[in-house]
């Protein structure tokens, strides 16, 4: 994997999470993980750029999503921050227990958690910054890594 | 691929074709006014058919989830049908694989409305 870093600003609009969600898929295409990791990554990155778009930035076009992209040391690592008010991770409901099952949102953190290997929340009263650590697990890796 | 819905009648069970993604905006709307659409004319035994659904965010499954709900509680059943993988795992992955009832066959899948 080729070290690397790309960012973006983007506005607090549902392009931007469509925008966030292919910059993913290339990206993790392009640093050699499978479709299914690659699906599993950018679906990560989408629900992160919803959390947000919507729940952060609250569509304010006066604020920006960052959004940024680095590969080092065999893992990709994505940082989206918001300009919100802080999201508090603790204070997010288990969708799995029962009484949350019928519910119709409160899935995305879940998600984001179940496809990823890492996960920071970090909420401050400037936004909140989440980042996504996905390792590079290929074979292509492991033999680069052996020969060294 | 934004979201594409076609009905059809089969033995008094209303099939919704869906294909695309179900995601936040287009997508979710969609199947949200499809469904409202079907209750609103009496049709309250709707049977989801996803073949063609290769992409749903949290926010599709939320409206999979309310219209679930919103035929229920209207005196309705609405089953699913034909789940790509992606969409399987997801439903597992949520736990939503066992509240949802889902069907692989879809004259079965016909027969099993009440």
């Amino acid at each position: 994997m080729t070290e690397q870093k790309v960012s973006y600003t983007l506005d607090s609009t549902l392009e931007t999470v469509d925008s966030a969600e292919q910059a993913a898929s290339r990206i993790a295409t392009e640093a050699g993980f499978d479709d299914d990791e690659v699906m599993r990554i950018a679906m990560a990155v989408r629900e992160a750029a919803v959390n947000a778009v919507l729940h952060g930035n609250a569509y304010d076009p006066g604020k920006k999503v960052s959004l940024a992209f680095e590969q080092t040391g065999g893992n990709l690592v994505i940082t989206i921050k918001d300009e919100g008010k802080g999201l508090d991770p603790d204070k997010i409901p288990d969708p799995l227990a029962p009484e949350n099952l019928l519910k119709t949102s409160g899935r995305g953190i879940f998600l984001i958690r179940s496809f990823m290997d890492e996960v920071v929340i970090s909420p401050s009263q400037t936004g909140t910054e989440i980042k996504l650590v996905k390792h590079v697990h290929g074979p292509s890796e492991g033999v680069k890594e052996a020969s060294q | 691929m934004s979201m594409k819905t076609s009905t059809r009648q089969v033995d008094g069970v209303t099939i919704v074709d869906c294909s695309g993604r179900i995601t936040l905006g287009e997508g979710s709307v969609i199947l949200k006014d499809v469904v409202r659409e079907l209750l609103s004319k009496g049709q309250k035994k709707i049977l989801l058919n996803l073949g063609d659904v290769n992409y749903i965010d949290s926010s599709g499954i939320g409206e999979l989830v309310s219209a679930f709900t919103t035929v229920r509680n209207q005196g309705g059943e609405l089953k699913l049908l034909n789940l790509t993988k992606k969409v399987h795992d997801l439903l597992q992955i949520t736990k939503l694989y066992t509240v949802f009832d889902v069907k692989d066959d879809e004259a079965g899948a016909v027969k099993s409305f009440s």
